[in-house]
């Protein structure tokens, strides 16, 4: 029963932010934009669950639930906020709003 | 239990990648899930069988659904039954399903293998998270809560119509 390597869960973590950053740069639709950022959180997350699973605390998985709460709230607002979008402008490109008012 | 890792490590980034240059939202919808599946696998043999439930849970069971109610709102009308029809073609689901398949199969493992524990013993299970969660970081979980309710507020106030349609009914 040997240990996983700390190294490897942090390029696992590494890895999925890079994919997540990915998304969110170069897709425009925004759905997939919010699925990235998910993707993102979620790698975010894994890091401290690995370092805390290296040294032994629970400290990291206590993290991880605070960044599984701010996902939440995160999430629904967003959601909340394509649905306006689509309310108003009928689409989910996120190019069609990139103009400010003001 | 390390080559458990390692092939949920596989899954994860093969189903993320799938994930990020799929066209339609259900489709990448499927491989998200399937990749947060794979991170709860990492998850427990990394000694999280705590965080690993969670994340099937609420990552993918509650913040899943939310997604998907959107992308089922946003899609009426003729293009949505086309895309039912499309829904049904097997080049759509075979590849999350090789994927959770593989999953499924480190489970059985898991079971069978009757280790029951992590890698090198270290498991930390829901005793320890509970007690760090309340003890030290109690004034964390209080601006959670907080977090959450201004999240709920947001969402309602940014969902609210002001002029409801009178026929809908």
């Amino acid at each position: 029963m040997e240990i996983v390597p700390m190294r490897d869960g942090f390029i696992l973590a590494g890895a999925l932010f890079a994919l997540g950053l990915i998304g969110v740069l170069v897709r425009r639709n925004v759905i997939f934009i919010l699925m990235s950022i998910e993707v993102m959180l979620n790698a975010a997350g894994l890091a401290f669950v690995v370092a805390g699973a290296r040294w032994r605390q629970p400290d990291g998985q206590v993290v991880f639930l605070f960044i599984l709460a701010m996902a939440a709230a995160e999430v629904s607002v967003a959601l909340a906020l394509v649905l306006e979008l689509y309310h108003r402008y009928k689409t989910l490109d996120t190019d069609a709003v990139s103009r400010m008012k003001g | 239990m390390t080559i458990v890792f390692y092939v949920a490590s596989a899954v994860a980034i093969v189903s993320t990648a799938l994930m990020i240059t799929r066209l339609h939202a259900v489709h990448a919808l499927l491989y998200l899930i399937v990749s947060l599946l794979a991170v709860s696998v990492v998850f427990y043999t990394l000694g999280a069988p705590f965080i690993a439930a969670l994340e099937v849970i609420i990552y993918a069971g509650a913040i899943m659904v939310l997604f998907v109610f959107v992308v089922m709102l946003l899609n009426l009308g003729e293009p949505a039954a086309r895309a039912e029809r499309a829904l049904l073609k097997p080049s759509m689901w075979t590849g999350p399903l090789i994927l959770a398949a593989i999953l499924m199969a480190e489970f059985v493992y898991l079971l069978t293998a009757g280790s029951g524990g992590s890698s090198g013993g270290a498991m930390i299970g829901p005793r320890g998270v509970g007690a760090s969660l309340f003890g030290p970081y109690l004034i964390g979980v209080e601006l959670a809560s907080m977090l959450l309710l201004g999240g709920l507020v947001g969402a309602y106030h940014l969902g609210y119509r002001k002029t409801p349609k009178p026929e809908v009914g």
